[in-house]
């Protein structure tokens, strides 16, 4: 898979004595969506954050459309950062700016777009969301936990980016409200074809929004194929991961009584 | 023991050389363009104008006891005559700016370092950065700018607080002449004893801004991270404020 357009290789990462990511090696082709799969503290997050320079990783290659992203400074990195939208795990919504001046902080601070200009492509980009013009003057603290997530969504997309990440998007929502967030997904994504990376433990998210799909174990990428070939991979990690049984290959460190 | 004492002593070591490393990125990458004027503003409302009460109160209080300090001391030598003189030298030069730093290093330090301390957790910071926005230039910087300027005006606005409680206690309860009281305060007091305290503010305006800022940044681990990062906010900003206190008292004062 050269032609990758968001290309990982042997990418490591330690915290002190612990190791989280073991060599990631990763390709999204331009336009796909690809979901990482893996459970919890398995370095879905950490990974996402070296690809966006938040982490340095030790040691490893991350390309962008051919060009090595690793270690990028200055404005080379704010136009690297530019091409980017990132729906974190947890919305991470500033909470002392209204819903509106969220969605419009990329375009205001980064692109410095005046704030009335800037305003209308929020309340459209929340439009988008399924949110009405009324949310806009809200703070964060007065939305639901689904509200958060859409608005974060609305964020993501606000300045049309090329590459978008999903960090557990439908996690700690209702089976209805993550399927709505899983339309959104899939819509916003099509309009915008973007290339995207999305995070999830959520099987049935995952069929919805993935064309790709990899799942990542002990800090490694240990399968990767289409999202139809995933009930026939054979991999017995995969298996055991996609019917949610605790008998399997992937042993929980539970301590017996 | 000795064991016990080395890695104590690492660890300060390193704790002095990340602070080292968090004001270089402060100070390099915060206040070079672009500068957020709509932060620096706010921020000084809510570092300087919300601390009014406080440092006015503690002002007035410490000025009022001083007086009676002094009165109590001094008239043992009938010389009464001194409580005006220094009362205006102990407010300007130690009182004033060490006990506004303090005030300031336990009002603003914490809420420093607890909303930053969130905006980490919560990954707001992250999301600042994905935002193209340096987070050094649009947090810490706008919060090192307010402290510094506006802890000398609150200092000097606690100067006349204070010297105005010991007025108020001087001529009230001890019965010292009013217009004696001004007069003895206005000709002792220099240029210098209020310049030196206004230098000091401004230091403990950086010092509370900078641990406030560099606690709330390094915070992890959730709620418990963030209550650490202002508890170590407060306590490491008020024993900085008071080192460097008698650093600079003897440095301003050395002739
Ligand atoms: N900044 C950090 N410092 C230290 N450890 C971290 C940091 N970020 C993540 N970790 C650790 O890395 C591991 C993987 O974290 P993460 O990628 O968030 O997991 P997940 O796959 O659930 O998203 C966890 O054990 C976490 O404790
Ligand atoms: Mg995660």
């Amino acid at each position: 898979m050269a032609e990758g357009y968001i290309e990982l290789y042997n990418v490591k990462k330690s915290f002190g004595p612990k190791h989280v990511l073991n060599g990631v090696t990763l390709s999204v082709p331009r336009g796909h969506s690809l979901v990482v799969i893996g459970g919890s503290g398995t370095g879905k997050s950490v990974m996402l954050k070296c690809i966006l320079g938040l982490l340095h990783p030790d040691s490893g290659s991350i390309r962008i459309a051919g060009e090595e992203v690793v270690g990028l400074k200055g404005k080379a990195r704010d136009d690297y950062l530019a091409r980017f939208g990132m729906l974190f795990q947890g919305a991470a919504l500033f909470d002392s700016l209204s819903v509106w001046e969220n969605v419009a902080f990329g375009l205001i601070q980064g692109r410095h777009m005046a704030r009335a200009k800037a305003r209308d492509i929020a309340i459209d980009k929340l439009g988008q969301v399924g949110l009405g013009p009324e949310v806009g003057n809200l703070f964060p603290a007065e939305l639901s936990g689904g509200m958060q997530k859409r608005v974060g969504l609305a964020r993501a997309i606000a300045a049309d980016p090329e590459i978008i990440f999903f960090d557990e998007p439908t996690t700690g929502l209702d089976p209805i409200m993550a399927d709505v967030i899983n339309n959104l997904i899939v819509d916003c994504v099509k309009r915008l074809g973007a290339t995207t990376v999305s995070i999830t433990h959520d099987m049935a998210s995952a069929r919805k929004i993935a064309d790709d799909i990899a799942m990542i174990f002990k800090g490694e990428i240990i399968w990767q194929g289409a999202a139809k070939t995933i009930d026939h991979g054979g991999n017995p990690y995969v298996d055991q991961f996609i019917h949610g049984s605790a008998e399997g290959p992937i042993q929980m460190d539970v301590l017996k009584p | 023991m000795f064991a016990h004492i080395g890695r104590a002593t690492l660890a300060l070591l390193g704790e002095v050389g990340r602070v080292t490393l968090f004001l270089k990125d402060a100070l390099l990458q915060g206040l070079t363009p672009k500068i957020f004027v709509r932060q620096i503003l706010e921020q000084m409302m809510r570092i300087g104008y919300f601390s009014l009460p406080v440092v006015g109160l503690t002002a007035f209080f410490t000025g009022g006891a001083l007086a009676l300090q002094i009165y109590l001391g001094s008239s043992r030598f009938n010389a009464e005559s001194l409580v005006a003189s220094i009362v205006a030298l102990g407010i300007t030069r130690e009182l004033g700016p060490v006990l506004a730093g303090l005030m300031v290093a336990g009002r603003v330090g914490a809420s420093i370092a607890a909303e930053l301390g969130t905006m980490r957790v919560t990954e707001q910071i992250d999301a600042l950065v994905t935002l193209a926005t340096n987070p050094f230039k649009y947090l810490v910087a706008p919060r090192i700018i307010a402290a510094v300027v506006t802890l000398p005006i609150l200092v000097g606005i606690a100067d006349v607080i204070g010297i105005m409680g010991g007025y108020i206690v001087g001529t009230r309860s001890i019965g010292l002449n009013g217009y004696a009281y001004i007069r003895n305060t206005a000709d002792f007091l220099q240029f210098n004893d209020v310049s030196s305290g206004l230098i000091k503010a401004a230091v403990f305006g950086f010092i509370i801004a900078v641990m406030g800022c560099y606690h709330g940044f390094n915070s992890k681990g959730g709620a418990q991270g963030v209550g650490r990062a202002t508890t170590n906010a407060v306590v490491s900003s008020a024993i900085l404020i008071l080192a460097a206190n008698f650093a600079l008292t003897s440095l301003l004062f050395a002739d």
